[in-house]
């Protein structure tokens, strides 16, 4: 879905061949030195470190179990009993404690993103190494592949994928994943090709280093900046996505999991009445993936070459 | 250019080719079966048999590939198990739809972002960019149904400025000759049936431009900001050019081309979201109908609308590579 | 032009968007044409105008030809263009006079003589009489072999009659229809069936004008759903006519001017479809529909805060939760004994069901004649369920619970948040739940096409009332749903089913809801109110408990 946008705004990743032979300590202090000035980028990090330590320490904040429904019968079809001394932010549709469930949801959320985009981008990347470092019929059949999935809109292939896995957490990850193996891919592939032809592989080439080293040693870490942000910008998509399975009736088969597309969804039902159970997970979404999208889009302007003028 | 162009189409058969055995063998690794899903609760053994030997979901795979393939060179997709209806059909009447919808919400993209986007560039560190780039980071983050929902509430619902749901207004006996609404109304001069539809268009337009508004506005704002520190348009101000002729002839025509790409590029974004924005809206396009035949396993339009989809998000992928090369040289790849 | 009601809010909308600004010069294009609309309507409208009716349904008709049509929406149309010979008493499942005005069975159970109604026509001018019910009843029976005898186009023939002229199963019952008079017709059957004039209540059985049918035939081979007949020149005696079938948008019906009893006070009905009940539910409020059906238990407070009539249909249907007794240890009758006192189905229909539901404690509603008074009961007692357990040595015993998703059915309008209440109960007194969720129809392929599943919830819409509808259903022979066999049971329910008086019936139906009951194959759990919302502007609308519902009588107001 908006995982399309991130490859473009710098066009053709090749770069005016300034020489970044290495991934040199001026580039990086350079981006450090460009990411604590901007603002946006430290209200990003901050909303990513604040959602990770959630995550990590939901057990220790969290009043209650996770999806525990023992306030089910108080619930009723028209109404949702709000806040109160024993929860704080009220109880959600299915008659869990929202506190608890909310937090453990920054959990599931982190689990989620973090496994599906590392699926995305291992199985992508291998994919377009292969194709950018080898070249030849492998480049070819693995970009025959990459059209064919990019021949289907991303949320289509993970409803796709979803609908064969059955539903399971297991089943939404590998369907967010499977989405993101072909931005991966083209992302990893276009950034060798680029590199492959620009000044100083052609240079290492003249001075007879073997391929091998060269795609490995100089290549391949030339390229490790698009893929962090690519992959940052990623999790905020995975977030989204999540919830958009949710909301076509593809998430976890448990209906009180802690899991805010999965609440967001249950919530849709009881907007009118009752928008709290709506407007807290839907919240927590946004800002989480806010928070990934500003840190991604931060880093990608501190690690562009062309920002350093 | 041509080359490019013919060995780019002659890629999509190899494509289309893969893709439809990919589709045959995905669809019948789906659980369930399609005759169960059309005969529901009560379903008797006997009776899935039948239906399944009459629709020969009962023979090996590879004869039923053949069959299909067989089909598909005739240009017969098949007809729909749950309604019968022929997949071609069934199609042509709700793909204009999605792309009626698809095109309002770029329009409403490109209207809105390009000038925002643009008054964000000219004041690069202000608070309007401040504002800009904040709200368009906002849009992107809504899940797109959720955002679909709360228009509808608010303007809809409570307001009461749009309808909710459908395409026209069901009192409306409107005549419709293409299926795209608008148009319809427009050829048979029926225009109070085409304001009907362009009324309808509004929020699941809004709802499902939000997250292109967002991007275009970035895009535009990065591009614009760019040429701006370009040496020719400092050339061409410090020569004493009136502002507006730089604005017009250097500023707007560099930076338009990587935003003119990127609407090109959003043609599967909105075919996504339009599945999510269908939904809310009641909106007869093909994402809910698609939709339900995965849910349903349906296997002719499944297969017949996953095919027609990729083959128009190809083409109109080509067309924007083809586009960018036009404008860029450097692209231009052998 | 041909805009009849729309004129003050489309005019509303046209001064809201002028403000934002947006497409000025279509608005004033447009503002000349609603003011030509208004002029067009005030000059035509002469007649009297009854307005029309805007409703929702959750999805579009299969087929405008109801005898090869099972699903409720095809159905809700046909109900407007076609009658049968047999309707529903107002409010109740009991077969009433309509097209045939009275009839006569033989005492073995096997003739079945009409009288008909006199001066009906068909709205293509075609004569009904006896030869045109005969037609029906021999059109019916000779349903050409392939795609039209399949289960899920003839579905109701083939459950009824059991069996066709010629194709896959030819020992049906029907034998014969014979037009003894202009106005008398005698259907011959060759084993009793004592639901057949109930059954013939069902839209399926819906007279058809011979004329039209003979005009617009089907090509051998082709889908009949989708023939010139079924979409474009249904021909029936109801009080509607086809006026079109917008594909994908709506269906149009005109008032039939002919109609022979009280006719149609709208002059027009359309049919919308809105998959989403949220999405019906909005658009009635913001007045693009006029009434929707399947309202969601959760709008029910809502709607009504927004001034909207509720009706509420009789209950006529059954929500359970099954045991697969497949599966160890729900083979043992202890055990399926302490699960049932340990659902509170008081607690589920409050958590879960729409409000005016009441707990169920037999497999079928109340309205069913067979309905016992008197049946084995399982109060909630948690204590004793955990009691019982043990006493079966099943102190920490693990269910593995199917529910649907995405799916509300009339039986069931939150499967979710029922399994999550039920799930709270069962774990409570100390039973594991494993939970199984899936799309409708995957779930329907787990929990009927296999036996592996544990404990589920389904249930069943009745057709007709008859207690075989139910009971028969559900349990007339050996399934994968229940996992059971139980010959005697079995033979109980076909013996029922060809008893020829319903008095009869009643009596053994009776007696085999006590006898399942005690077997306790499931904890029945409510029959939940399905109800219809409607603009206070509607008045009139008469709901039934299996939605024999026409739409002759209902009026709506500027």
């Amino acid at each position: 879905m908006t995982a399309q946008l991130p490859t473009l705004p710098t066009g053709p990743a090749a770069g005016p061949g300034d020489g970044a032979t290495v991934v040199g300590e001026s580039l990086l202090r350079g981006a450090w030195h460009r990411l604590r000035r901007s603002p946006l980028a430290v209200a990003g990090a901050v909303i990513v470190l604040l959602f990770v330590l959630v995550a990590l320490a939901a057990p220790l904040l969290a009043p209650y179990e996770p999806a525990s429904t023992q306030w089910a019968g108080d619930v009723t079809p028209q109404s949702v009993p709000g806040p109160s001394a024993d929860h704080v932010l009220g109880l959600d549709s299915f008659g869990s404690d929202m506190l608890t469930q909310l937090l453990y949801g920054a959990r599931q959320s982190l689990i989620v993103g973090v496994v599906s985009t590392l699926l995305g981008l291992s199985v992508g990347a291998a994919l377009g190494i292969s194709a950018g470092g080898l070249g030849g019929k492998v480049d070819t059949a693995v970009m025959r592949l990459v059209d064919i999935l990019l021949s289907i809109p991303s949320l289509l292939l993970a409803v796709s994928v979803a609908a064969v896995m059955g539903q399971s957490q297991l089943s939404v990850m590998i369907a967010i994943g499977v989405a993101q193996v072909p931005i991966f891919a083209r992302l990893l592939r276009g950034s060798m090709l680029s590199q492959s032809r620009s000044d100083y592989v052609l240079a290492a080439g003249a001075l007879g280093i073997r391929r091998r080293r060269i795609v490995l040693g100089h290549v391949l870490p030339n390229s490790l900046g698009p893929t962090i942000v690519q992959a940052t910008l990623s999790l905020a998509t995975a977030i989204i996505e999540v919830a958009a399975l949710s909301f076509l009736g593809l998430g976890d088969s448990d209906p009180a999991v802690a899991e805010w597309g999965r609440m967001l969804v249950a919530a849709q039902e009881r907007f009118g009445n009752d928008p709290r159970l709506a407007v807290y997970p839907g919240v927590c979404i946004a800002i989480t993936a806010l928070g990934f999208t500003l840190f991604g889009e931060a880093l990608r302007e501190a690690l562009d070459p062309r920002q350093r003028r | 250019m041509l080359r490019f162009t013919l060995r780019r189409l002659a890629l999509l058969v190899p494509v289309l080719f893969g893709l439809s055995i990919l589709l045959f063998v995905w669809i019948r690794a789906l659980p369930g079966d399609p005759a169960r899903s059309l005969l529901g609760e009560r379903a008797t053994p006997e009776g899935i048999r039948q239906i399944r030997a009459l629709y020969g979901f009962d023979k090996p795979l590879v004869e039923q590939y053949w069959a299909y393939l067989g089909q598909l060179v005739t240009f017969d997709f098949g007809s729909s198990i749950r309604d019968g209806r022929p997949v071609t059909d069934t199609f042509l009447e709700q793909f204009p739809a999605t792309v009626e919808l698809a095109f309002f919400a770029i329009v409403f993209a490109v209207v809105l972002g390009i000038p925002l986007g643009y008054a964000a560039a000219r004041r690069r560190g202000e608070l309007v960019d401040g504002a800009v780039i904040t709200g368009s980071l906002i849009g992107v983050v809504i899940p797109v149904f959720f955002l679909a929902i709360l228009l509808k509430l608010v303007f809809a619902i409570q307001l009461d400025w749009f309808p909710t749901s459908s395409r026209q207004d069901a009192r409306i006996d409107a005549t419709h000759i293409t299926n795209f609404y608008v148009l319809d109304g427009l050829l048979t001069r029926e225009f109070d049936a085409a304001w009907d539809a362009i009324v309808h268009l509004v929020l699941p337009a809004v709802a499902l431009g939000t997250i292109p508004l967002a991007i275009i506005v970035r895009i535009t704002r990065a591009s614009v900001s760019e040429v701006l520190n370009e040496d020719y348009v400092r050339t061409a101000e410090a020569k004493g050019l009136h502002p507006q002729v730089v604005r017009r002839r250097h500023v707007l025509r560099n930076a338009m081309l990587p935003v003119l790409t990127t609407i090109g590029l959003q043609v599967g974004l909105l075919l996504s979201g339009a599945v999510l924005t269908e939904s809310v809206f009641a909106f007869n396009g093909i994402g809910s109908y698609l939709f339900d035949a995965i849910a349903q396993r349906d296997y002719p339009v499944l297969q017949g609308y996953i095919l027609f989809i990729a083959l128009i998000y190809s083409l109109v992928n080509l067309a924007v590579d083809i586009g960018y090369g036009l404008i860029d040289p450097r692209v231009r790849v052998s | 032009m041909r805009l009849p009601r729309t004129g003050a809010r489309g005019g509303r909308r046209v001064v809201s968007l002028l403000a934002a600004g947006a497409l000025a010069v279509v608005a004033s294009g447009c503002a000349d044409s609603e003011r030509a609309a208004s002029g067009d309507s005030s000059s035509g409208s002469s007649e009297a105008s009854g307005g029309s009716f805007v409703f929702a349904g959750s999805a579009e008709p299969v087929t405008l030809d109801p005898f090869y049509a099972s699903d409720g929406e095809s159905f809700r149309v046909a109900r407007q263009i076609f009658e049968g010979l047999v309707g529903t008493k107002p409010g109740t499942a009991d077969p009433a006079p309509l097209l045939a005005e009275s009839w006569e069975t033989s005492a073995d159970g096997l003739t079945t003589t009409f009288q008909l109604r006199d001066g009906v026509t068909f709205s293509d001018d075609t004569e009904f009489n006896a030869e045109a019910v005969c037609f029906n009843f021999d059109r019916w029976y000779n349903t050409p072999t392939g795609i039209a005898q399949s289960e899920d186009l003839s579905y109701y023939y083939g459950k009824i009659f059991r069996g066709f002229a010629e194709g896959k199963s030819t020992d049906g019952i029907y034998e014969s229809c014979e037009a003894t008079g202009d106005l008398e017709a005698v259907v011959t059957l060759n084993a009793p069936f004592a639901g057949f004039i109930a059954a013939l209540s069902l839209p399926a059985f819906s007279m058809q004008s011979p004329t039209a049918l003979e005009k617009y035939p089907v090509p051998e081979g082709t889908d009949p759903r989708k023939g010139d007949y079924a979409n474009d020149y249904p021909t029936g005696t109801g009080p509607f006519v086809l006026d079109a079938w917008d594909k994908g948008s709506k269906v149009t019906l005109a008032r039939n001017d002919a109609y022979w009893g009280e006719p149609a006070k709208v002059d027009e009905a359309v049919v919308v479809a809105i998959a989403d009940p949220g999405a019906r539910r909005d658009a009635l409020i913001s007045g693009d529909v006029d009434g929707f059906d399947l309202v969601g238990p959760a709008d029910l407070t809502a709607l009504a805060d927004e001034g909207m009539t509720i009706v509420n249909r009789p209950a006529f249907n059954v929500l359970y939760l099954g045991f697969n007794q497949a599966t160890e240890p729900l083979d043992d009758i202890k055990v399926r004994e302490a699960i049932a006192h340990a659902v509170n189905k008081e607690e589920v229909v409050s958590a879960s069901l729409p409000e005016g539901t009441t707990p169920a404690n037999q497999f079928m509603p109340d309205l069913v004649n067979g309905y016992a008074e008197d049946v084995p009961t399982y109060e909630y007692d948690p204590e004793l369920a955990k009691q019982m357990l043990a006493d079966a040595g099943q102190s920490d015993l693990t269910l593995e619970f199917n529910y649907p998703t995405e799916i509300s059915r009339p039986y069931m309008p939150s499967p979710e948040a029922t399994f999550n209440v039920l799930r709270t109960q069962l774990e409570a007194v100390g039973i594991t739940i494993k939970p199984t969720a899936d799309q409708w129809e995957d779930y329907l392929g787990v929990t009927t096409g296999t036996t592996k599943h544990g404990i589920h919830l389904l249930g069943w819409t009745g057709d007709y009332n008859d207690a075989d509808n139910f009971l028969g259903v559900f349990f007339g022979t050996e399934t994968m749903e229940w996992g059971f066999d139980n010959p005697e049971l079995f033979k109980e329910l076909t013996e029922a089913r060809g008893l020829t008086t319903v008095a009869d019936q009643t009596e053994a139906y009776t007696k085999i809801s006590a006898d399942v009951m005690e077997f306790l194959p499931g904890i029945p759990l409510a029959s939940p109110v399905p109800s219809l919302a409607f603009s206070p502007s509607v008045e009139g609308y008469q709901a039934s408990p299996v939605q024999d519902e026409v739409w002759s009588s209902v009026t709506v107001s500027e």
